[in-house]
Protein backbone atom coordinates (compact mmCIF):
# COMPACT_ATOMS: atom_id res chain seq x y z
CA UNK A 1 0.00 0.00 0.00
CA UNK A 2 1.62 3.80 -1.13
CA UNK A 3 0.56 6.42 1.48
CA UNK A 4 1.35 10.09 0.47
CA UNK A 5 1.67 12.47 3.17
CA UNK A 6 1.02 15.97 1.91
CA UNK A 7 -0.38 18.99 3.27
CA UNK A 8 -1.08 22.57 2.42
CA UNK A 9 1.34 24.38 4.01
CA UNK A 10 4.72 24.28 4.39
CA UNK A 11 6.21 22.98 7.72
CA UNK A 12 3.14 21.46 9.38
CA UNK A 13 5.22 18.24 9.45
CA UNK A 14 4.95 16.26 6.62
CA UNK A 15 8.33 14.83 7.05
CA UNK A 16 8.11 14.22 10.58
CA UNK A 17 4.81 12.10 10.15
CA UNK A 18 6.28 10.14 6.86
CA UNK A 19 9.28 9.15 8.86
CA UNK A 20 7.49 8.05 12.03
CA UNK A 21 4.66 5.68 10.16
CA UNK A 22 8.13 4.45 8.22
CA UNK A 23 10.27 4.00 11.55
CA UNK A 24 6.78 2.54 13.54
CA UNK A 25 6.37 0.08 10.78
CA UNK A 26 7.78 -3.29 11.65
CA UNK A 27 7.36 -4.58 8.02
CA UNK A 28 9.76 -3.72 5.33
CA UNK A 29 8.82 -0.39 4.17
CA UNK A 30 10.15 2.05 1.23
CA UNK A 31 10.25 5.93 2.10
CA UNK A 32 10.47 8.09 -0.96
CA UNK A 33 11.20 11.69 -0.75
CA UNK A 34 9.08 13.75 -3.18
CA UNK A 35 9.98 16.99 -1.57
CA UNK A 36 12.50 17.53 -3.97
CA UNK A 37 13.27 21.24 -3.81
CA UNK A 38 14.14 20.51 -0.19
CA UNK A 39 14.28 17.11 0.88
CA UNK A 40 14.82 16.01 4.07
CA UNK A 41 13.85 12.96 5.17
CA UNK A 42 17.45 11.57 5.28
CA UNK A 43 18.54 14.18 7.99
CA UNK A 44 16.38 11.68 10.60
CA UNK A 45 16.43 8.47 8.39
CA UNK A 46 19.53 8.46 8.31
CA UNK A 47 20.01 6.09 5.23
CA UNK A 48 23.23 4.78 3.88
CA UNK A 49 23.36 5.40 0.33
CA UNK A 50 24.70 2.65 -1.96
CA UNK A 51 23.27 4.69 -5.45
CA UNK A 52 22.68 7.91 -7.09
CA UNK A 53 21.93 8.92 -10.36
CA UNK A 54 21.41 11.38 -12.57
CA UNK A 55 17.67 12.82 -13.55
CA UNK A 56 18.00 14.05 -17.44
CA UNK A 57 15.49 15.61 -19.14
CA UNK A 58 15.48 16.39 -23.13
CA UNK A 59 16.43 19.13 -24.58
CA UNK A 60 16.49 20.30 -27.86
CA UNK A 61 20.04 20.91 -30.04
CA UNK A 62 19.96 22.68 -33.03
CA UNK A 63 21.67 21.06 -36.09
CA UNK A 64 23.20 24.83 -37.23
CA UNK A 65 24.42 22.83 -41.10
CA UNK A 66 19.98 21.94 -41.24
CA UNK A 67 18.88 25.17 -39.77
CA UNK A 68 17.48 27.94 -42.16
CA UNK A 69 17.15 30.72 -39.14
CA UNK A 70 13.55 30.50 -39.82
CA UNK A 71 12.11 31.24 -36.29
CA UNK A 72 9.20 28.57 -36.52
CA UNK A 73 10.60 26.73 -32.93
CA UNK A 74 10.72 30.16 -30.93
CA UNK A 75 7.53 31.34 -32.20
CA UNK A 76 5.94 27.93 -31.02
CA UNK A 77 8.24 27.72 -27.44
CA UNK A 78 5.67 28.82 -25.09
CA UNK A 79 8.22 28.66 -21.65
CA UNK A 80 10.97 31.19 -24.00
CA UNK A 81 13.34 28.25 -23.96
CA UNK A 82 14.42 29.12 -27.48
CA UNK A 83 15.65 32.46 -29.06
CA UNK A 84 15.79 33.42 -32.81
CA UNK A 85 16.81 36.70 -34.06
CA UNK A 86 17.58 35.77 -38.01
CA UNK A 87 20.28 33.22 -36.95
CA UNK A 88 19.94 29.70 -35.49
CA UNK A 89 18.17 30.23 -31.91
CA UNK A 90 19.62 30.38 -28.97
CA UNK A 91 18.80 27.67 -26.41
CA UNK A 92 18.09 28.13 -23.04
CA UNK A 93 18.03 24.07 -21.81
CA UNK A 94 16.82 25.28 -17.95
CA UNK A 95 13.79 26.96 -19.30
CA UNK A 96 13.00 23.95 -21.78
CA UNK A 97 9.76 22.15 -20.38
CA UNK A 98 10.45 18.95 -22.88
CA UNK A 99 7.46 18.97 -24.70
CA UNK A 100 9.54 18.46 -28.12
CA UNK A 101 7.55 20.68 -30.02
CA UNK A 102 10.13 22.78 -31.44
CA UNK A 103 11.03 19.51 -33.00
CA UNK A 104 7.92 19.00 -34.65
CA UNK A 105 7.48 22.07 -36.15
CA UNK A 106 10.79 22.78 -37.48
CA UNK A 107 10.71 22.37 -40.93
CA UNK A 108 14.39 21.98 -41.74
CA UNK A 109 14.46 18.86 -39.47
CA UNK A 110 17.24 20.39 -37.97
CA UNK A 111 16.66 20.07 -33.87
CA UNK A 112 17.69 16.30 -32.25
CA UNK A 113 17.90 15.80 -28.52
CA UNK A 114 20.30 15.51 -25.50
CA UNK A 115 19.87 14.26 -21.91
CA UNK A 116 20.14 17.98 -19.49
CA UNK A 117 21.14 16.86 -16.06
CA UNK A 118 18.44 18.72 -13.97
CA UNK A 119 18.57 16.70 -10.22
CA UNK A 120 19.65 13.81 -9.05
CA UNK A 121 18.01 10.61 -7.33
CA UNK A 122 19.60 8.36 -4.04
CA UNK A 123 18.71 5.13 -3.07
CA UNK A 124 19.77 3.98 0.30
CA UNK A 125 18.97 1.58 3.42
CA UNK A 126 17.66 2.35 6.81
CA UNK A 127 17.22 0.79 9.97
CA UNK A 128 19.26 -2.10 9.56
CA UNK A 129 17.85 -2.50 5.80
CA UNK A 130 14.39 -2.55 6.57
CA UNK A 131 13.98 0.68 5.09
CA UNK A 132 14.40 1.70 1.54
CA UNK A 133 15.02 5.25 1.29
CA UNK A 134 14.88 6.87 -2.11
CA UNK A 135 15.77 10.95 -2.31
CA UNK A 136 15.31 12.79 -5.26
CA UNK A 137 17.32 16.34 -5.38
CA UNK A 138 16.11 19.07 -7.97
CA UNK A 139 19.56 20.89 -8.66
CA UNK A 140 19.29 24.80 -6.93
CA UNK A 141 18.20 26.66 -9.45
CA UNK A 142 16.14 24.11 -11.60
CA UNK A 143 12.17 24.66 -12.20
CA UNK A 144 11.16 21.25 -12.82
CA UNK A 145 10.35 19.33 -10.35
CA UNK A 146 8.14 16.57 -11.88
CA UNK A 147 10.47 14.94 -13.61
CA UNK A 148 12.79 14.17 -10.59
CA UNK A 149 9.65 13.10 -8.74
CA UNK A 150 8.69 10.46 -11.59
CA UNK A 151 12.20 9.51 -11.37
CA UNK A 152 12.00 9.11 -7.26
CA UNK A 153 8.21 7.14 -8.01
CA UNK A 154 9.85 4.71 -10.69
CA UNK A 155 11.97 2.98 -7.80
CA UNK A 156 8.66 2.83 -5.48
CA UNK A 157 7.38 -0.83 -5.58
CA UNK A 158 3.83 -1.89 -6.67
CA UNK A 159 3.68 -4.44 -3.83
CA UNK A 160 4.51 -3.49 0.15
CA UNK A 161 4.05 -0.83 2.25
CA UNK A 162 5.53 2.49 0.97
CA UNK A 163 5.25 6.19 2.21
CA UNK A 164 5.69 9.27 -0.06
CA UNK A 165 6.93 12.42 1.51
CA UNK A 166 5.03 14.75 -0.61
CA UNK A 167 6.20 18.97 -1.54
CA UNK A 168 3.84 21.40 0.09
CA UNK A 169 1.32 23.57 -1.76
CA UNK A 170 -0.83 21.89 -4.15
CA UNK A 171 0.48 22.58 -7.51
CA UNK A 172 2.11 20.20 -10.12
CA UNK A 173 4.87 18.52 -7.86
CA UNK A 174 2.24 18.04 -5.50
CA UNK A 175 0.34 16.07 -7.87
CA UNK A 176 2.71 14.39 -9.49
CA UNK A 177 3.99 13.09 -5.79
CA UNK A 178 0.24 12.32 -4.61
CA UNK A 179 -0.26 10.69 -8.19
CA UNK A 180 -0.44 6.39 -7.93
CA UNK A 181 -1.27 6.62 -4.35
CA UNK A 182 -3.78 4.56 -2.51
CA UNK A 183 -4.20 7.43 0.40
CA UNK A 184 -3.19 10.34 1.44
CA UNK A 185 -2.77 11.87 4.65
CA UNK A 186 -3.02 15.66 4.86
CA UNK A 187 -0.72 16.88 7.56
CA UNK A 188 -2.08 20.38 9.02
CA UNK A 189 -1.70 22.94 12.14
CA UNK A 190 -4.22 24.21 14.39
CA UNK A 191 -4.06 27.37 12.92
CA UNK A 192 -5.86 30.11 10.33
CA UNK A 193 -2.47 29.69 8.02
CA UNK A 194 -3.06 25.68 8.64
CA UNK A 195 -6.72 25.46 7.78
CA UNK A 196 -6.69 27.80 4.93
CA UNK A 197 -4.05 25.62 3.34
CA UNK A 198 -5.83 22.55 4.17
CA UNK A 199 -8.72 23.47 2.65
CA UNK A 200 -6.81 24.12 -0.83
CA UNK A 201 -5.14 20.88 0.04
CA UNK A 202 -8.73 18.91 0.53
CA UNK A 203 -10.19 20.40 -2.56
CA UNK A 204 -6.77 19.16 -4.41
CA UNK A 205 -7.19 15.52 -3.22
CA UNK A 206 -11.11 15.33 -3.56
CA UNK A 207 -10.50 16.01 -7.24
CA UNK A 208 -8.29 13.75 -7.13
CA UNK A 209 -11.05 11.27 -6.06
CA UNK A 210 -8.56 9.65 -3.22
CA UNK A 211 -9.56 8.92 0.31
CA UNK A 212 -7.84 10.89 2.53
CA UNK A 213 -7.70 11.86 6.00
CA UNK A 214 -6.12 14.84 8.19
CA UNK A 215 -2.94 14.57 11.01
CA UNK A 216 -3.03 17.30 13.58
CA UNK A 217 0.30 18.39 14.76
CA UNK A 218 0.75 20.31 17.66
CA UNK A 219 -2.94 20.25 17.90
CA UNK A 220 -3.18 21.34 22.12
CA UNK A 221 -1.62 24.69 20.36
CA UNK A 222 -3.71 26.47 18.26
CA UNK A 223 -7.09 27.24 17.76
CA UNK A 224 -10.63 24.63 16.88
CA UNK A 225 -10.47 25.57 13.17
CA UNK A 226 -9.07 22.63 11.67
CA UNK A 227 -11.67 20.40 14.14
CA UNK A 228 -14.51 22.30 13.67
CA UNK A 229 -13.90 21.89 9.42
CA UNK A 230 -13.19 18.66 9.67
CA UNK A 231 -16.28 18.07 11.74
CA UNK A 232 -18.11 19.87 9.19
CA UNK A 233 -16.84 18.11 6.70
CA UNK A 234 -17.58 15.04 7.60
CA UNK A 235 -13.06 14.37 7.08
CA UNK A 236 -11.99 11.61 9.77
CA UNK A 237 -8.90 12.97 11.79
CA UNK A 238 -6.66 10.19 11.78
CA UNK A 239 -3.91 11.34 14.91
CA UNK A 240 -4.05 14.58 16.78
CA UNK A 241 -0.07 15.34 17.79
CA UNK A 242 0.48 17.15 20.85
CA UNK A 243 2.59 19.56 21.00
CA UNK A 244 5.45 18.90 23.60
CA UNK A 245 9.03 20.49 24.08
CA UNK A 246 10.69 17.03 24.41
CA UNK A 247 9.96 16.59 20.78
CA UNK A 248 10.97 20.47 19.24
CA UNK A 249 14.31 19.57 21.45
CA UNK A 250 14.65 16.29 19.86
CA UNK A 251 14.20 17.36 16.14
CA UNK A 252 16.50 19.99 16.98
CA UNK A 253 19.06 17.45 16.97
CA UNK A 254 18.03 15.54 14.38
CA UNK A 255 15.89 12.85 16.30
CA UNK A 256 12.15 11.87 14.97
CA UNK A 257 9.13 12.05 16.44
CA UNK A 258 9.23 8.46 18.37
CA UNK A 259 12.17 9.93 19.91
CA UNK A 260 10.37 12.83 21.04
CA UNK A 261 6.93 11.57 21.76
CA UNK A 262 7.46 8.02 22.78
CA UNK A 263 3.87 7.25 23.26
CA UNK A 264 2.91 7.70 19.78
CA UNK A 265 4.98 4.79 18.13
CA UNK A 266 2.05 2.40 18.40
CA UNK A 267 -0.37 4.90 16.83
CA UNK A 268 1.42 5.27 13.71
CA UNK A 269 2.18 1.39 13.50
CA UNK A 270 -1.45 1.17 13.60
CA UNK A 271 -2.04 3.50 10.73
CA UNK A 272 -0.98 1.55 7.42
CA UNK A 273 -3.26 -1.12 9.19
CA UNK A 274 -5.93 1.62 9.61
CA UNK A 275 -6.13 3.10 6.23
CA UNK A 276 -6.17 -0.73 4.66
CA UNK A 277 -9.65 -1.43 6.47
CA UNK A 278 -10.93 1.74 5.48
CA UNK A 279 -9.84 1.30 1.80
CA UNK A 280 -11.45 -1.89 2.00
CA UNK A 281 -14.43 -0.90 3.31
CA UNK A 282 -15.04 1.58 0.14
CA UNK B 1 22.46 54.57 -33.79
CA UNK B 2 19.51 53.39 -31.18
CA UNK B 3 19.84 53.69 -27.44
CA UNK B 4 17.10 51.06 -25.61
CA UNK B 5 16.38 51.80 -21.68
CA UNK B 6 13.95 50.29 -19.74
CA UNK B 7 11.24 53.11 -18.06
CA UNK B 8 8.37 52.84 -15.62
CA UNK B 9 6.49 55.52 -18.27
CA UNK B 10 6.88 55.84 -21.56
CA UNK B 11 8.91 59.34 -22.09
CA UNK B 12 12.36 60.65 -21.85
CA UNK B 13 11.54 62.15 -18.33
CA UNK B 14 10.06 58.47 -17.40
CA UNK B 15 12.35 57.13 -14.61
CA UNK B 16 14.76 53.94 -15.69
CA UNK B 17 12.76 50.93 -14.47
CA UNK B 18 14.21 48.94 -11.61
CA UNK B 19 14.46 45.43 -13.85
CA UNK B 20 15.17 44.83 -17.32
CA UNK B 21 12.64 41.50 -18.33
CA UNK B 22 10.08 42.46 -16.32
CA UNK B 23 9.99 46.08 -16.66
CA UNK B 24 7.18 47.52 -18.23
CA UNK B 25 8.06 49.36 -21.52
CA UNK B 26 11.04 50.20 -23.34
CA UNK B 27 11.84 53.66 -24.67
CA UNK B 28 14.38 53.50 -27.25
CA UNK B 29 15.91 56.71 -28.25
CA UNK B 30 17.26 57.43 -32.05
CA UNK B 31 20.69 59.56 -31.77
CA UNK B 32 20.67 60.67 -34.92
CA UNK B 33 17.34 62.68 -35.25
CA UNK B 34 16.80 63.05 -30.98
CA UNK B 35 13.29 61.23 -31.56
CA UNK B 36 12.07 58.05 -29.48
CA UNK B 37 9.37 55.26 -29.67
CA UNK B 38 8.42 53.14 -26.68
CA UNK B 39 8.15 49.49 -26.90
CA UNK B 40 6.09 48.01 -24.58
CA UNK B 41 6.84 44.78 -22.88
CA UNK B 42 3.58 44.27 -20.66
CA UNK B 43 3.64 40.64 -22.08
CA UNK B 44 6.78 39.92 -20.54
CA UNK B 45 6.04 41.69 -17.09
CA UNK B 46 3.63 38.41 -16.01
CA UNK B 47 5.51 35.87 -18.09
CA UNK B 48 5.90 32.58 -16.14
CA UNK B 49 9.37 32.39 -17.24
CA UNK B 50 11.68 33.46 -19.64
CA UNK B 51 11.13 37.10 -19.34
CA UNK B 52 14.22 37.85 -19.81
CA UNK B 53 15.18 36.17 -23.28
CA UNK B 54 12.01 37.55 -24.35
CA UNK B 55 12.42 40.95 -23.31
CA UNK B 56 15.61 41.11 -24.39
CA UNK B 57 14.55 39.91 -28.30
CA UNK B 58 12.21 42.73 -28.04
CA UNK B 59 14.92 45.06 -27.35
CA UNK B 60 17.06 43.69 -30.54
CA UNK B 61 13.91 43.86 -32.46
CA UNK B 62 13.45 47.68 -31.87
CA UNK B 63 17.03 47.99 -33.56
CA UNK B 64 18.55 49.06 -30.61
CA UNK B 65 22.55 48.82 -30.83
CA UNK B 66 22.99 49.68 -27.10
CA UNK B 67 20.89 48.71 -23.71
CA UNK B 68 21.09 50.77 -20.26
CA UNK B 69 19.62 49.12 -17.72
CA UNK B 70 20.82 48.87 -13.44
CA UNK B 71 20.85 45.02 -14.30
CA UNK B 72 20.70 41.79 -16.27
CA UNK B 73 20.09 38.40 -15.63
CA UNK B 74 22.43 36.03 -17.16
CA UNK B 75 19.58 34.59 -19.82
CA UNK B 76 19.21 38.33 -21.32
CA UNK B 77 22.65 39.10 -21.25
CA UNK B 78 23.42 36.28 -23.14
CA UNK B 79 20.60 37.00 -26.03
CA UNK B 80 21.83 40.82 -25.92
CA UNK B 81 25.42 39.61 -26.24
CA UNK B 82 24.85 36.89 -29.29
CA UNK B 83 23.78 39.99 -31.75
CA UNK B 84 26.25 42.48 -30.32
CA UNK B 85 24.37 44.58 -28.70
CA UNK B 86 25.89 47.03 -26.12
CA UNK B 87 25.16 46.81 -22.70
CA UNK B 88 26.15 49.84 -19.96
CA UNK B 89 24.56 50.62 -16.38
CA UNK B 90 22.24 53.11 -15.62
CA UNK B 91 21.74 54.62 -12.73
CA UNK B 92 18.76 56.32 -10.97
CA UNK B 93 16.89 58.80 -12.67
CA UNK B 94 15.10 59.33 -16.12
CA UNK B 95 15.73 58.18 -19.05
CA UNK B 96 17.28 61.37 -20.57
CA UNK B 97 19.51 61.37 -17.78
CA UNK B 98 20.95 58.54 -18.23
CA UNK B 99 21.19 58.86 -22.25
CA UNK B 100 22.86 62.23 -21.91
CA UNK B 101 25.47 60.16 -19.64
CA UNK B 102 25.65 57.82 -22.02
CA UNK B 103 26.47 60.36 -25.00
CA UNK B 104 28.65 61.83 -22.77
CA UNK B 105 30.99 58.50 -21.70
CA UNK B 106 30.24 58.33 -18.21
CA UNK B 107 28.36 54.55 -18.38
CA UNK B 108 30.17 51.84 -17.59
CA UNK B 109 29.67 49.25 -20.14
CA UNK B 110 29.09 45.60 -18.59
CA UNK B 111 30.63 42.03 -20.13
CA UNK B 112 28.60 40.15 -18.13
CA UNK B 113 25.30 39.18 -16.35
CA UNK B 114 25.13 40.98 -12.75
CA UNK B 115 22.25 39.66 -11.19
CA UNK B 116 20.81 35.79 -10.67
CA UNK B 117 18.14 34.54 -12.79
CA UNK B 118 14.45 35.65 -11.21
CA UNK B 119 16.15 38.25 -9.51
Amino acid sequence: MRIAVASGKGGTGKTTVAVAIAMAATEPVMYADCDVEEPNGSIFLKPEVYEIEKVLVDVPVIDEEKCTSCGECARFCQFNALVSMGMPPLVFPELCHSCGGCAIVCPADAISWKGNPIGEISLGKADGGRISVVQGKLDVGGVLAPPVIRQVKSHVPDDGLSVIDCPPGTSCPVIESIEGSDYVLLVTEPTPFGLHDLKLAVETVRELAMPFSVIINRFDEGDLGVEDYCGEENIHIMVKIPHRRAMAETYSRGGTLLEGIPEMREIFKDIPRIIERGIEEK
Amino acid sequence: MKIAVPASGKTLESQVDTRFGRASGFVVFNTEDGSFVYADNGQNLNAAQGAGTQASQNVVGTGAKVVIAPSYGPNAFRVLNSVGVKTFFSAPGTVKENIDNYLAGKLSETDAANVEGHW
